[in-house]
Formats: C-alpha cells, sequence, structure tokens
C-alpha cells in the first residue's frame, strides 16, 4: 500500500506548492475571496465541476449503480440536468448583481440585516453538513486504504482537516480554484481510464458488456440471485419509491442552483458570459463523467460482483475494488488517490465559501452595517473563521465514526438549499412584490422544513419512520416557497418593490457590476 | 462617471430596449425550462409509475428506462447549446444598454 501513500503524498505536495505561489499573489478582499475576478471560463467550469464532483458521485453513484443497478443510474442524470437551473436562470444575475455571496443579491432590495443573518445561517448549515459527511467519507477511505501503514481514522480525519485550514487560510480562493482545477483533471482522467478498461475486458463490445449487465447474479439472503440491471426497481420499490424518485429529483434539480459553494464560483469570473461559458464546460465535464458512471458501476456489477464488493469494505469501495480487478495494485492506487483528492478539493470549497459568508454577511454586514472597521479585517475574519469552521468539523467527524451515515447528511445539504435558498433567490430575481419578512421567512421555513423532515424519515430512523420517504424535497420545496410568498403577501415594503427595478436592470445588463482586479 | 442614482435605474427600467432584452430573454428562457422540467421529471414519473413499460428492449439488451435516461444528457447539452447561441443576442442588447447606462 506504499504506492498509494506515495501517490496522495505527491498529490498533496502539489496542491501545497500552489497555495505556495497563491499565497504570494494574494492581496486585498477581492482576491481572497474572488479570486480577483480573474479566473476564465474552462477554468472555472473545471473548478465548478471539481466542487461537484464530490466522493459521493465518485464512490457513492458507482457504488449505488453496482449495487442498485438502474436506479443508481437515475441520480447520475439529475446531477447533469440541474446545471440547466443553474445555466439559465441563476449564473448570469448573481454575478451582475452580487459581489461575494448568494446574500449579496437578496440584500439588494431587502432589509440587508435580517435577511442575511438568515442566509448565513442556512450557508453554514448546508456547508457544515455536506462538510462532515466528506470528512467521514474520507476518514473511512483511507483508514481502510492505507490500514498497512497505520493511519487510522482519526489521524486521516485530522490530516483532511488540517489540509484544508491551509489551503483556504493561505492560499484564499486563488489557490482552492486551482486544487478543484487539478482535481477535476485527474478524476476525469482516472474515470476515463477505468471505463476504457471495463470496455476492453469486454473485448471493447457495448453489445457484450450490456448483455452481461443483463444478467448479474449475487446472493441476497445466502440464495443466488439473477438480476438484469438495466432494469428499474431494485432500490425503489413501491409504495413510496416512485414518490421518493420525484422528490430527490426536486432537491437535485433547484439544490443545485441553491449549492452556497457552487454560487460563491461565479464572482471569481471576470463577467456574466464568461460565468455562462463557465457552466457550459462544467456541464460538458460532468455530463461525460456521469455518463461513464454506467461503466464503473455496472462495470463493477459485472466484473467485481456485489457479492465481492459487500466482503471487502462494502458499496463506497466499487470504484477502487473494479480499478484492482481491471488494472492491479497501481491502478487500485491511483484510484484511491484520486478518490481522495477528490474529497480534499471538495472540503476546501465548502470551507471557503462557509467563511466567505460569516465573514462578509454575518462579521460585516450584519455586526458592523455594512462597514468594515479596518482594512484587511473582513479577510482576517474568513480566516478565523476557516480555522474554527475547520476544527469544528474535525471534531464532529471523530465524534460520529466511520460508521456515520453520509449519503443522509449530503441528501440534507440538497434539500436545505432547494427548500431554503432557492426560492428567496428566485423569488427576489423576479418578483417585484417579494419583501423582507417574505424572505426572513422563506428561509427560516425551508431550513426548518428539510432538516425536521429528515430528523424523521427513514435514514434516520430506520422502518417505519412517522415520515415514509428519504428524500424530503417534495414537501421542504413547497413550503419553502409558500411561507415566502405568503408572508410577502401579508406585508408590505415599498422600498424593496421601489428598488426592484434597480435589480432588475443590474441582473440583466451587468451595468454597475463588480469588475474583474487589473493585474 | 457619478453613481447612478435610483431614479436612473428606473428610466433604464422603462426604456424599450430594455423591455425588448427582457421579451427576448422570457421568450427563450420560459419556454426552455418549462420543457427541461418537463422532459427531466417524465423519467422519474415514468420509472416509478410504469416499470413495466419501461423495462420492454428496444435496443438489443437496452431497454426504455435506459435509453430515455441516456436521451436526458442529449437534452441537457443541447438546450446549453441553444441557450448559448440565443444569448448572444441578448448580450449585444444588454452591452449597449450598459454603454449608454455609463455614458450618461
Amino acid at each position: 500500500m506504499t504506492i498509494a501513500l506515495a501517490m496522495f503524498l505527491g498529490f498533496v505536495a502539489l496542491t501545497l506548492a500552489i497555495t505556495a505561489w497563491a499565497a504570494g499573489r494574494s492581496s486585498g478582499s477581492v482576491s481572497y475571496f474572488a479570486a480577483g475576478r480573474r479566473i476564465t471560463a474552462w477554468q472555472n467550469g473545471l473548478a465548478v465541476a471539481g466542487d461537484y464532483m464530490s466522493a459521493a458521485s465518485f464512490l457513492g453513484i458507482a457504488g449505488l449503480i453496482a449495487f442498485n443497478g438502474y436506479d443508481g443510474f437515475m441520480y447520475s442524470v439529475g446531477w447533469l440536468v440541474a446545471y440547466l437551473t443553474v445555466l439559465l436562470i441563476v449564473a448570469e444575475p448573481l454575478r451582475n448583481a452580487g459581489k461575494y455571496t448568494m446574500a449579496d443579491v437578496l440584500a439588494y432590495r431587502l432589509n440587508p440585516r435580517p435577511v442575511r443573518a438568515m442566509a448565513s445561517l442556512s450557508t453554514l448549515t448546508v456547508s457544515t453538513f455536506y462538510m462532515i459527511a466528506q470528512m467521514v467519507g474520507a476518514g473511512a477511505l483511507v483508514s481502510l486504504l492505507l490500514k498497512d501503514s497505520g493511519i487510522d481514522f482519526r489521524t486521516a480525519v485530522i490530516g483532511v482537516g488540517a489540509l484544508m485550514i491551509i489551503y483556504v487560510v493561505f492560499g484564499g480562493m486563488l489557490a482552492t480554484t486551482w486544487v478543484q482545477i487539478v482535481k477535476a483533471v485527474l478524476l476525469m482522467a482516472g474515470t476515463i481510464l477505468l471505463s476504457l478498461l471495463v470496455l476492453a475486458h469486454f473485448g471493447f463490445s457495448f453489445a457484450e458488456f450490456f448483455n452481461q449487465v443483463t444478467n448479474v447474479r449475487y446472493h441476497q439472503n445466502g440464495v443466488e440471485v439473477t438480476r438484469n440491471f438495466l432494469e428499474p426497481g431494485l432500490r425503489y420499490r413501491p409504495p413510496y419509491g416512485a414518490l421518493d424518485l420525484i422528490s430527490l429529483g426536486l432537491a437535485l434539480i433547484l439544490g443545485t442552483a441553491g449549492l452556497p459553494h457552487i454560487l460563491v464560483r461565479f464572482y471569481t469570473v471576470p463577467d456574466a458570459r464568461t460565468a455562462r461559458m463557465s457552466v457550459v464546460w462544467a456541464m460538458a465535464i460532468i455530463g461525460t463523467f456521469y455518463v461513464m458512471t454506467t461503466f464503473l458501476g455496472f462495470g463493477a456489477a459485472t466484473i467485481v460482483g456485489r457479492d465481492h464488493i459487500a466482503a471487502n469494505g462494502g458499496i463506497n469501495m466499487s470504484a477502487p475494488l473494479l480499478a484492482k480487478a481491471l488494472g492491479g495494485d497501481v491502478f487500485f492506487s491511483f484510484i484511491s488517490a484520486v478518490a481522495f483528492a477528490t474529497i480534499l478539493a471538495v472540503v476546501a470549497g465548502l470551507t471557503i465559501s462557509a467563511s466567505t459568508s460569516f465573514a462578509h454577511d454575518f462579521w460585516t454586514n450584519v455586526v458592523h452595517r455594512g462597514v468594515e472597521r479596518s482594512p484587511g479585517e473582513e479577510v482576517r475574519v474568513a480566516r478565523i473563521t476557516a480555522c474554527v469552521v475547520g476544527v469544528v468539523s474535525i471534531a464532529i467527524a471523530i465524534l460520529l465514526g466511520p460508521g456515520a451515515n453520509v449519503a443522509f447528511l449530503v441528501g440534507l445539504a440538497f434539500a436545505v438549499a432547494a427548500s431554503a435558498n432557492l426560492p428567496v433567490i428566485l423569488l427576489s430575481l423576479f418578483w417585484r412584490r417579494f419583501n423582507t419578512t417574505g424572505a426572513v421567512c422563506g428561509l427560516g421555513a425551508g431550513l426548518a422544513s428539510s432538516i425536521g423532515l429528515i430528523l424523521v424519515s427513514p435514514s434516520v430512523r430506520g422502518p417505519g419512520a412517522p415520515f415514509p420517504l428519504d428524500n424530503p424535497g417534495i414537501v421542504s420545496i413547497p413550503v419553502g416557497f409558500l411561507a415566502a410568498w405568503l408572508a410577502s403577501l401579508m406585508t408590505r415594503d415599498t422600498s424593496s418593490e421601489q428598488k426592484f427595478s434597480e435589480l432588475l436592470v443590474r441582473a440583466n445588463t451587468g451595468l454597475g457590476a463588480e469588475k474583474a482586479e487589473r493585474v | 462617471m457619478k453613481p447612478l442614482q435610483p431614479s436612473d435605474w428606473d428610466r433604464i427600467a422603462i426604456t424599450e430596449k430594455f423591455q425588448q432584452l427582457l421579451r427576448e430573454k422570457r421568450r427563450f428562457v420560459i419556454p426552455a425550462t418549462l420543457f427541461f422540467i418537463v422532459y427531466y421529471f417524465a423519467l422519474p414519473v415514468l420509472v416509478g409509475y410504469f416499470p413495466r413499460f419501461m423495462s420492454r428492449r428496444v435496443l438489443g439488451p437496452l431497454n426504455i428506462a435506459y435509453v430515455f435516461a441516456l436521451s436526458q444528457f442529449a437534452m441537457a447539452w443541447t438546450i446549453a447549446w441553444l441557450y448559448v447561441r440565443a444569448a448572444e443576442r441578448f448580450d449585444k442588447l444588454a452591452l449597449q444598454l450598459k454603454n449608454d447606462g455609463e455614458s450618461r
């Protein structure tokens, strides 16, 4: 297992070099929070893809397909289509009208202090849940992959946490962006190679490959069964399966456009047009990746087999075990190192979006009413926040331990983003009558209902839970919209209606938008 | 350039050019959004409620469910491509409005 360790250390050395380079160039708020707004379209496209394709995608989806066939592939589809919401509705207005965070767009028309406080709370909630999920995943992965080198779960979690703090505190957004780019390239390279090896295994015959997929054998409760893995219904069954699928789709389609660590990426480019082109780049990369999950997932199901995976580390090890079966120990080490790089980059992206929101929204704009009392204060607060967020996540991840249900934490992040963040972003951009009370109620109700429903769902309570669906979106998203809408109708705020024209013109023309830093 | 006053934003908002920009954007974005939402949710609805039908084979071993899922990728990329083409038009209008606004 020393090859895996060497490859992983190589990645760490490269990212630390990037951080040192970025730290030397970084000065001032725009540079720290938005990489000087000078990231190009393809760079940001790779970075968005890097931020998005977390361990949940690479390890999680490959495993879901390997175990549940077609029903697992349903996730892949939603994960790409979600970007149409980002492309058509959110990315450009956000870039035109905002500065560093999602709340900037809300604060234009509405009373900034309550709105920013709520938006910041929601951002921190989404980021923290997402991050703990990644750290638990990283810890479990490392302790499994590197178990011969004496690294246990706790050491791995602390290591990941420490690295992510270093990237964010010293390198800011510039370093985080380049770490994402390197990771996205590695991840795509690993996925393409693995897919090619799967096809080569079947003599490059798609017919042979899919024929095998229709006849997958494994043991269920001690009995050997043969299943067609292209047929739906292995995971989502009546009575609630269909509703759960629709609910998951809603959370993906509407949640992606409300994920704070994705949204902040659009502030790192020079203008709205570049933001648009970067989404297109991201869609090309993300789409290609998820199409290839066909080969990863079905390949693991046919070549490695469910029984073997279950006996050797479980569902999340499907992709690494496939690599081992096809390319031996060296390739196994490479894929494991890629998986680890993936997690490391995503937690860095989450940390910077959480600390930006705390420093910019909460500290400067809520506590000090929009005044930076001394130059550089905002950046200083963000750096301190990054350390705090890192330490808290390390502590929670260690407390939860390697057995924590990672999928439920990621599901929660998407559900909160879709139920709390997206309704207020949409209404604030498109509805003149929207006001502060509506925004605060929408954010609050979306946050409370999505968290509340997950707490009583089968993924927390087990079978027979009070709420029958794993994915709360189908209820909590309408709750978020309704609360925002009703609360707006019950109160009247003429100043927010008057300022609607300003936001409309800014969002659609880019007039008065934040400019890129000069060299 | 002096900062734009509240009245300036209102003035730009009611110009014919700005209204034209909004109309053109809506003409693309609203139908495109409705289309992709209907097309996407058709998948979980059909898979969830009509699994028998979706399991029918159409291309060798491939069934309707899998082919329809793959077509979602093509759909997403096509809409993205059409939007980029349409947005070139929006950009021209937006740039004119931006220049007018900045050179007041």
